[in-house]
């Protein structure tokens, strides 16, 4: 067991919190959260470079790593491991913004509490991403949604109360779809007479959920996925628990916890049900056409810095559920594409906020103004990530949006057109957004002469913020290494799988 | 050709900008200047040699002998992304007769803006401004994204520098970023150019789809050799018939390929600021004077020409498309020469100038036809970007010299600055002449051939474009006057008398003036032409004024010297006339000061009815529809239990009572059930 590299994802963070039981003060904390974010990133990055090198000796299989211990007998539970392209990609954002969360955080309250609980979190996000057993991963699913409720009810902002609540239960109401579907799909998962499994490898080779039941499976496992990934109409937590919540916790979710929607719509729905998704995939297109530029027409008239935020996430995390409906290599390898984009540059926003707000202490941007003057590092910082989020070449946002627009034109029928259109117009919408901050928040005359008093980013301020900003210009300079990492994973299986050629 | 001095053309004044954004502030201002300055001047270098050896060394990977013909060279070509086998990204670099043109302009004038701004970004006691390093690191930045865009080898290469001189114009736009106006102006750039991008991506979208390729070289050319490819108007034949077999030859009545067409065209619109999408050059005149100089009148503004110039061949094969842009730029022509005869300030005069000479260079593209004069159209839009770019430069160069002694943008500041500022005086003068189209100077000769160009195309455009030619060389002379003539303002008591600038900006002035003088004689016609087939055998120092078409140029001549004499009338000395023809047409007058109410009608349009008709009501929705649907269903479980808890009283009679009625039902429901 222990000689399978993907275990130590989730070993490496259990041994923090048994060291964080161990501290003593806030030093102590920051040491042990910093080794084992440290660890962690190191970890992603030997992943990538021994997953490289298998793929680079010829090795096919779709999956890597893998291997699969017995958890519960009766019911065939297994802590089923293995990754693709796509898994490794998703590992490499999660380690990359817990390195940069543990930055973020450096100064907070009850320092000891709130990482036990942010690196409680990570491991359920870490464990979501190795698993290839349904069970397993719908365990560590909801590892990563609990802490969310203390983070942000204790540790949180403003109406922290009500947005942990509502966030917790709105995703805990997706959770119960999904728990359903997942049943489902194991009690289909093998055909007659053969022993049931919870495994997807498995599952998606014995293709037997009969097309009545993937119907009524597969649209619960997508709304069950689709609310962690803000899919309209189901995602008016993310706004309030965004703005709520303390900056790395913001970071995390918007970064890495979103992604686990997108990643699972992909994962599971998609993966294991792919006559159905092929079928109803125009109900999600619409869904999600309308999260895209409805969540960035709603950006453009807000006001606090993280609603807008929240807001774009909608716009963005929508976009990555509309490429995986598209079902071509180009639209999915678009949609990881996006996953880590938005991961990253959302959590440079959420992070830049959480020091801006630390600073003067609103995120109202009609109380600031001209704070590039003040701390000239933070307000490049925001317009590098703003410049992402709205898609300039050179950083990662382009190259996700080119690939999924350049994937979604490839269906030539009005219906499929139509809503390319509309995706696409967002990029005009989304600089509106953007500069509209940017012109307020940074440029323009000092609105508060308070604000001149403040001081620029601290060292751990700029670690974290310069670890996110060479991420996303690492994305956007070499876009092909990034691909052809992802896309090897739709392999010749799974577009049969699919059903495409 | 080896690819190293391209790569070293493209990567330096990138490394200048990574040196300088990160590292200027540790850098004394004036090291961050020689920097700039000096890696741009070296790049200038380069591809003048790139360039000249593209033109004139013969090689056959450029010149084919046999046929007289400039050939398409593809340096180099690296994958970038790859979407599918065939739709690639390549980040390249093609070498063609357009291409080595607007090389050598790029880097001429963005060598000569970086030597100006040395002397321009301080005042007058050498205190350099703030952000002068950022300035020179954004400039930096500018020049490696139009240089990358002028050589891209694929339709999506372009569309990313495209971009890239977006943002930089963005950033250089907003410079003086705690002034609001400046913050507004690049906001309104960025917008409104992004619109017009999408029209551009849209386009390239249904270009690739149905051709599966992103590269020029398979839309126009053909190979004949490895990397290097003659345009061939079969292959856009080929194109065309691709779009006529496949599943959707129309849609809404046109073409797919004109739409394709159209739309990519659309992108042009935006950043050569074409009506109606111009709004955002004028407002662009709040970044420095040397940016407007280098971005806004030679360089970016023309990509949407150069864009047109590129897919020309394809535009050949649907005429549909070249109409509307001989339509758009007609219109938008006249239209920017009639409210550059009313502004105030220099730099919007300059601005509006430069809308409508780039709308002659779209005329002349769109009357292109290779039956007239080998596609004379064609050379002569290119022609009119090369001169254009230098006396333009030249014009706003000045403009920078005297709001830099004036500190105004006003010519009501100025006037009677001859005798103070006589190099400023003539270099303008030159820029004037060469602008207003008087021989020998560069205008005369690239105007000349676009008005003969628009004869061979239709008289009535002809008469149209002659009639904006006459207002430009009226509205030049009126500047003029007014900065220059006129009863000079007294200078205040412990105030020095405006006067001429340091070297660093009278150079560039005084090369710029002479290149206009003599830039026109260039045989641009052996040089440039859509299908790279040169059009005179020999060629010497007068070729082109012995190709003048003396009926044509002779009106033009006379149409001009006409303007600039009723602009003598009128401006030459304060008198009453221009304020009587404003008062004899008071409306036209104030639709034209007011540039026909465009900007307001934005205003309208993005304020009134994005904010607030689309975005407000959606966030209402949201808040309240949307969320207020979850929240209900919470306030409704939560009503629910706080009605039922009553239940729970602790009361044991209660208890009891519940008790004896549920069994009681149960008894019944199974008496029902057993009978």
């Amino acid at each position: 067991m222990f000689s399978n590299i993907l275990i130590y994802f989730v070993i490496i963070p259990l041994l923090m919190l048994g060291g964080f039981f161990l501290c003593r003060n806030d030093k102590q904390v920051r040491a042990v959260a910093v080794t084992g974010s440290i660890l962690l990133v190191a970890l992603s990055v030997w992943l990538l470079v021994d997953y490289l090198a298998l793929r680079e000796a010829g090795e096919k299989a779709e999956m890597l790593f893998t291997g699969s211990w017995s958890w519960f007998t009766p019911l065939n539970i297994n802590l089923a491991v293995g990754v693709d392209g796509v898994s490794v990609a998703m590992l490499i954002l999660s380690s990359i913004i817990v390195f940069a969360g543990s930055f973020a955080s450096w100064k907070v309250d009850d320092m000891r509490h709130f990482f036990m609980w942010l690196i409680l979190l990570s491991t359920g996000v870490f464990g979501f991403f190795i698993t290839v057993d349904l069970f397993t991963m719908f365990m560590f699913y909801e590892v990563a949604l609990i802490p969310m409720y203390l983070l942000i009810g204790v540790w949180g902002t403003g109406r922290k109360e009500y947005s942990a609540m509502k966030l917790t239960l709105m995703l805990m109401g997706g959770s119960a779809f999904l728990m359903l579907s997942l049943i489902g799909i194991y009690y289909h998962s093998a055909p007659e007479g053969q022993p049931l499994t919870w495994n997807i490898l498995e599952i998606s080779q014995n293709a037997c959920i009969a097309k009545e039941w993937q119907y009524f499976l597969f649209p619960m496992c997508f709304v069950g996925f689709g609310v962690l990934g803000a899919m309209f109409p189901f995602h008016t937590w993310s706004p309030d628990g965004h703005a709520c919540a303390p900056t790395a916790v913001s970071m995390l979710h918007a970064g890495v916890l979103m992604k686990l929607g997108g990643y699972g719509c992909f994962r599971v729905a998609m993966y294991l049900m792919p006559e159905a998704a092929n079928d109803l995939a125009w109900i999600f297109l619409i869904l999600t056409g309308i999260s895209v530029v409805y969540g960035a027409f709603s950006a453009c008239v807000q006001t606090d810095l993280k609603y807008i935020n929240a807001y774009s996430s909608v716009s963005h995390c929508g976009m990555v559920l509309f490429a995986i409906l598209m079902i071509n290599t180009t639209a999915l390898t678009g949609a990881i594409m996006q996953m880590l984009s938005h991961g990253l540059m959302t959590a440079l926003f959420f992070a830049l906020i959480g020091m801006i707000y630390g600073r003067t202490h609103t995120r109202d941007i009609r109380l600031m103004g001209g704070l590039m003057k003040i701390m000239p590092f933070l307000g490049v910082g925001y317009v590098i990530a703003g410049m992402a989020s709205l898609g300039l070449p050179g950083l990662s946002g382009f190259v996700a949006e080119m690939t999924i627009f350049v994937g979604s034109f490839e269906h030539a029928d009005m219906f499929h057109r139509v809503f390319t259109v509309i995706a696409c117009s967002s990029i005009v919408i989304t600089a509106v957004y953007i500069l509209r901050v940017v012109g307020k928040l940074l440029f323009g005359p000092v609105y508060d002469e308070h604000h001149l008093q403040l001081t620029d980013a601290t060292w751990w301020e700029r670690l974290s913020t310069i670890t996110l900003i060479v991420s996303v210009a690492a994305i956007g300079c070499f876009p092909n290494f990034f691909e052809s990492l992802i896309k090897f994973t739709f392999s010749p299986e799974i577009f049969r799988a699919i059903g495409l050629n | 050709m080896q690819p190293v001095i391209p790569i070293i053309i493209l990567a330096l004044p990138l490394a200048m900008f990574l040196v300088l954004g990160l590292f200027g502030n540790k850098m004394s201002h004036r090291l961050a200047g020689v920097l700039g300055t000096a890696g741009m001047g070296v790049t200038m270098v380069l591809a003048y040699i790139t360039s000249f050896t593209y033109f004139f060394s013969g090689n056959s990977e450029f010149f084919d002998a046999e046929t007289h013909t400039r050939l398409q060279a593809v340096i180099f070509n690296h994958d970038w992304l790859s979407f599918t086998d065939s739709l690639v990204i390549r980040l390249g670099f093609l070498l063609d007769p357009i291409s080595a043109l607007l090389l050598v302009v790029i880097t001429t004038i963005s060598f000569m803006v970086h030597l100006y701004s040395n002397g321009y970004m301080r005042d007058h006691h050498g205190v350099w401004e703030k952000g002068f390093q950022r300035f020179y690191a954004f400039l930096s930045l500018f020049s490696f994204s139009m240089l990358g865009l002028v050589v891209a080898t694929n339709i999506f290469q372009m569309y990313i520098f495209w971009e890239l001189v977006g943002a930089s114009s963005y950033l250089l736009i907003g410079f003086y970023y705690t002034k609001p106006s400046a913050v507004s102006a690049s906001k309104k750039a960025f917008i409104v150019t992004r619109f017009a991008d999408l029209g551009f991506l849209l386009g390239i979208l249904v270009l690739s789809f149905y051709t599966g390729t992103f590269n020029f070289t398979d839309f126009t050319s053909s190979e004949v050799a490895e990397g290097v490819y003659a345009v061939n108007a079969a292959t856009a034949e080929g194109i065309k018939n691709i779009f006529a077999t496949s599943a959707a030859p129309t849609f809404m009545g046109a073409s797919v390929l004109t739409w394709a067409l159209v739309l990519i065209f659309m992108g042009g619109m935006g950043k050569s600021a074409m009506m109606p999408l111009h709004i955002w050059l004028p407002d662009a005149m709040e970044g420095p004077t040397p940016v407007s100089a280098l971005i806004h009148a030679a360089t970016m503004v023309v990509a949407g020409v150069y864009l047109v110039a590129r897919l020309f061949p394809l535009y050949l094969m649907e005429t549909a498309a070249l109409d509307i842009i001989v339509v758009v730029g007609a219109l938008t022509a006249l239209y920017a020469a009639m409210v550059a005869c009313t502004q105030i300030d220099i730099k919007r005069v300059l601005a509006f100038s430069t809308i409508s000479q780039i709308a002659f260079m779209m005329v002349s593209l769109g009357v292109a036809r290779p039956e007239f004069h080998h596609g004379l159209g064609y050379m002569a839009g290119m022609f009119h970007l090369f001169t254009h770019a230098m006396f333009k430069a030249l014009l706003f160069l000045c403009a920078g010299a005297l709001i830099h002694a004036i500190g105004s943008n006003d010519y009501t500041a100025m006037h009677g600055l001859r005798k103070h500022m006589p190099i400023t005086h003539i270099t303008f003068l030159i820029g004037c002449l060469a602008i207003a189209g008087i021989i020998p100077f560069a205008g005369f000769f690239s105007k000349d051939e676009i008005l003969t160009a628009t004869l061979g195309h239709s008289t009535l455009w002809y008469v149209w474009m002659s009639a904006v030619a006459g207002l430009t060389a009226f509205y030049m002379f009126r500047l003029y006057y007014l900065i220059f003539w006129w009863k000079e303002h007294k200078v205040p008591e412990g105030h020095h008398a405006p006067h001429d600038q340091p070297w660093t900006m009278t150079l560039p002035l005084v090369i710029l003036a002479v290149v206009s003088c003599v830039a026109g004689f260039v045989p641009m016609g052996n040089l440039v032409t859509w299908n790279g087939h040169e059009m005179f055998d020999n060629v010497n120092f007068f070729t082109n004024l012995a190709a003048l078409d003396w009926s044509v140029a002779g009106i033009s001549l006379a149409v001009a010297i006409a303007a600039i004499a009723l602009a003598t009338v009128m401006y030459k000395k304060e008198n009453p006339m221009p304020e009587k023809f404003k008062n004899a047409l008071p409306n036209l007058w104030r639709w034209c000061h007011h540039r026909f109410y465009w900007d307001e009608l934005y205003m309208f349009i993005t304020h009134k009815i994005i904010f607030g008709c689309i975005s407000k009501p959606i966030a209402w929705f949201d808040r309240k529809m949307v969320d207020g649907t979850m929240d209900a269903f919470a306030a409704i479980t939560h009503k629910a239990s706080y009605a039922i808890r009553g239940l729970q009283s602790g009361n044991v009679q209660m208890y009891v009572w519940f008790y004896l009625i549920g069994a009681l039902l149960l008894g019944a429901i199974t008496a029902i059930c057993l009978l």
